[in-house]
């Protein structure tokens, strides 16, 4: 699937590895069960691991693994279901977590800029997307209420204000 | 959306009918494919012909034409065709109350 | 899309206690709607389905009912200053056929929208700081408040100011968009619960504790529809530098758990009723673990936010003894309500005309109401939960005067709180999701007891109507609640006695078998008679059915079958 960052398509260094598949000497991306099962193995590993994290599983029962991780990928298995969103600010907030927050599933571009404010890194896009669509859809909108994750986005609105009085 | 909840196999004549992309207004499957604005001009499909029916109509969803397309059971009182269910004659015929203030009315 | 001007607008009026929107509130605004226009023409153009547009629209409070598209625009906490009113007048001329339905979450409803037209409908409407953002989808709602803040004399803390904050909390907040469904969250700071605090997702209850500092008791989990529940109480009193950051704790934890695989099941009510104590312990967890002090509420911000609510220039004036005309004393009796100022008055305006549709104004009566604010309230108007107009601070000498006005447009039937003030969804007649009409029912309840005297005689009495299970008609907390569903094929109306949505809460107990469309007017009848029969005297209907119970009510409807 092609991979969407700062607007742009890159290219992906990741792969997917399945649960009894022999582990690559590259990035690789584990299901929760082979990273528990594996762990301390895992731990004296050098190249990059990544974790998909189911949208049913809280962040925090996973905040023991998050040293091993470079990457998480969130998934969205209706681009309806905003679970992922939680997960991206529990992660980024409450656990420091700052590696690469990938959202992949069903992402819509009316999207992306939320994702973005959560936390998110790059998100997985259908193949053939325009990407200058899904940019175009996170700038359309450059002021927000809220903080966001991210440092340099904007402060609240009802922040700036009153620093702009 | 206009779909009902549920959907059982047809026993009676069907229309087909959905909401004009553009406007949202009720519009019906004509002959051709085109769409109409009055449940009278509907084409009319027996019901084994339902599935039929209804890919007709969803291609006028894929055309980008109409939303939210589904069969509608009819009785045919004297070849008129009349929705059989209360809810789809209000759609054929508009509210059943006054659908704008009576100053607009004397007004138009 | 073709650039049309939107109608000049006034200014707003000095004293209107609106928000008023800065540079920086109207640019959001324009890219909002720029974003929403790129995604009209995105659907039109094919790159969006209908599946996908369809949350996306209603963000925008875009429906697609029975004969059109619907756009619900927002009035948040269901205040509005004249120069919106007149500018909602306008809308519903020029894009629509000249009327507009005020629902019972303070917001309007356009009934004849075409998509097309709604990036300018949405231009015309942040020509004076208003929008239709978040009035639908699964997404944090327009949070209502009591329709007398500022002027009711029970106010402990003003509600519109925390109202305000949430709503610019909430707007677009990115976390809560994709929700497992729809959050509604309703503020008062007054002692009498004139917003149904209990049956919301989230109500809060703004206070002062014995140093005078605000704070909020925050209940959850209330809600009607399909699994009416009355809201659990997770905090008696929660500082109000905490309030956005306890409330993030708490819309994180349903965002987490909430169920996503039945609509029915969605909603926060049913987290907590099946979690029960640990809900308040989990979302307490989740508080503490956050990073809290990003979230704290500063002083300032609220100091800032409370000038756009100040008070308007009362006068000092001292109460007067109203007129003796009988006329103008019935319409006074039940529509003028007291204020917290010396010499003033709150006055709500019936929406209910006899055999009229509960909650619609035609543009004309809208434009009458903004000038009459303009004369009379400082230009304030508030739209009512239970669907009427409000003009918030009229001086008692100025009563005669405003009614006389309001007679000669129509709006000034004596019913407030009587049996044809009824509070009625739109259904089947325009709501995709209806089972049965509600809006004819309500024409023929009304005309049924056109005689205002005989309104008088039952006293107090709230008769809500539903046209589906979702309640959006209050059925449940109805004194007598109507709710019609679908019985192959015919609309038939079931009927809850003993609902209510204030300090006590109480949601309606059914009566009995479901009655016909014919039938319903007569049982409500039966069910009047009754009361008046059994009541002691000046017993309200609801304090009488709590007496006496349900058994004379069925006896009454279903003994001679």
């Amino acid at each position: 699937m092609p991979l969407l960052e700062d607007g742009r398509l890159v290219d992906d260094a990741w792969v997917s590895v399945a649960d009894d598949a022999v582990l690559p000497d590259s990035p690789a991306i584990l299901s929760l069960a082979r990273l528990r099962r594996d762990a301390a193995e895992l731990a004296s590993r050098r190249a990059p691991l990544g974790l998909v994290l189911p949208p049913e599983v809280a962040v925090a029962e996973i905040a023991d693994l998050l040293p091993l991780l470079s990457l998480v990928a969130l998934v969205l298995p209706k681009f309806r279901d905003g679970r992922a969103f939680t997960q991206a600010r529990a992660l980024r907030e409450q656990h420091g977590f700052t590696g690469e927050i990938r959202a992949t599933g069903h992402v819509i571009p009316d999207q992306y800029l939320a994702l973005l404010r959560c936390g998110v890194s790059t998100v997985e896009v259908p193949a053939g997307a325009d990407p200058a669509v899904w940019d175009a859809a996170r700038r359309v909108i450059g002021i927000a209420y809220q903080r966001a994750v991210v440092p340099d986005s904007p402060l609240s609105l009802l922040r700036r204000k009153l620093e702009i009085a | 959306m206009s779909t009902p909840p549920k959907a059982r196999p047809a026993t009676a004549p069907l229309a087909f009918t959905g909401n004009r992309l553009r406007d949202g207004r009720v519009a019906w499957l004509g002959e051709g494919g085109i769409w109409v604005d009055r449940v009278a001009e509907a084409r009319i499909f027996p019901p084994e012909q339902a599935a039929e029916g209804l890919a007709l109509a969803q291609q006028g969803e894929a055309a980008q034409l109409v939303v939210g397309v589904y069969g509608v059971e009819l009785l045919l009182a004297g070849g008129v065709p009349v929705p059989a269910k209360y809810r789809e004659r209000l759609r054929a015929a508009g509210p059943s109350v006054a659908a704008e203030p009576a100053e607009w009315r004397m007004a138009s | 899309m073709n650039a049309i001007a939107p109608r000049a607008v006034a200014p707003v009026p000095p004293h209107a206690r609106t928000y008023r929107y800065d540079a920086v509130d109207r640019e959001f605004l324009a890219e909002r709607i720029a974003e929403f226009e790129g995604q009209v023409q995105r659907r039109l153009a094919g790159e969006l389905t209908e599946e996908e547009f369809k949350p996306l629209r209603l963000m925008n409070g875009l429906y697609l009912q029975l004969h059109a598209y619907m756009l619900r625009v927002a009035i948040p906490y269901g205040v509005l200053n004249a120069a919106q009113l007149r500018q909602l007048a306008y809308i519903a001329r020029r894009w629509d056929r000249g009327f507009g339905h005020f629902t019972t979450r303070q917001n309007i409803q356009f009934n004849w929208t075409k998509l097309e037209d709604v990036p300018d409908m949405l231009r015309a409407l942040a020509a004076v700081d208003m929008h239709a953002i978040q009035t639908s989808g699964n997404c944090i709602r327009n949070v209502t408040t009591d329709e007398y803040a500022g002027a009711a004399p029970d106010e402990v803390v003003d509600p519109r100011i925390y109202a305000e904050i949430l709503r610019q909390w909430s707007t677009l907040h990115p976390e809560f968009t994709w929700l497992p469904r729809k959050f509604k969250i309703a503020i008062t700071g007054a002692a009498e619960d004139r917003v149904a605090l209990r049956l919301h997702d989230v109500g809060l209850e703004a206070k002062r504790n014995a140093a005078g500092e605000i704070g909020f008791a925050v209940h959850a989990g209330g809600g009607m529809g399909r699994t009416p529940l009355i809201a659990t109480k997770l905090r008696d009193f929660l500082p109000e530098a905490e309030l956005l950051g306890y409330l993030e704790a708490v819309l994180r934890s349903y965002n987490a758990l909430g169920q996503r695989d039945n609509i029915y099941k969605a909603r926060i009510k049913i987290l907590v009723r099946d979690l029960g104590a640990e809900f308040a312990e989990m979302v307490e967890r989740e508080y503490a673990a956050m990073p809290r002090d990003r979230f704290r509420l500063d002083p300032a911000i609220v100091a800032a936010i409370r000038q756009h609510f100040a008070p308007p220039p009362f006068l000092a004036l001292n109460d007067v003894a109203l007129p003796e005309a009988p006329e103008f004393r019935a319409w006074a009796a039940r529509s003028v309500r007291p204020h917290r100022q010396p010499g003033y008055a709150s006055v709500t305006i019936s929406l209910k005309p006899i055999g009229g549709i509960p909650g619609d104004a035609s543009a004309a009566q809208m434009e009458v109401v903004a000038g009459l604010a303009e004369r009379f309230s400082f230009g304030e108007i508030r739209v009512s939960h239970v669907q009427n107009l409000v003009l918030p601070h009229v001086r008692q000498e100025d009563l005669p005067d405003l009614w006389e006005e309001l007679r000669a447009a129509g709006l000034a039937t004596p019913n407030i709180g009587l049996v044809s003030d009824i509070i009625a969804c739109p259904g089947m007649d325009y709501c995709a999701l209806a089972t049965a009409r509600s809006i004819p029912v309500a024409q023929r309840i009304s005309e049924r007891f056109a005689d205002l005297d005989r309104q008088l005689d039952i006293g107090e009495c709230f008769v809500n109507i539903s046209g589906c299970i979702n309640a959006c008609g209050h059925h449940h907390v109805g004194h007598i609640g109507i709710l019609g569903v679908d019985k192959r094929g015919e609309e038939v109306y079931q009927v809850t006695l003993g609902g209510a949505a204030g300090n006590d809460a109480a949601l309606g107990e059914l009566v009995g078998p479901a009655f016909s469309y014919d039938d319903i007017v007569d049982a409500i009848e039966t069910i009047l008679l009754t009361h008046v029969a059994h009541r002691l005297p000046g017993e309200r209907f609801i304090d009488c059915y709590r007496r006496i119970g349900l058994a004379p009510f069925k006896e009454a409807l279903y003994a001679a079958a």
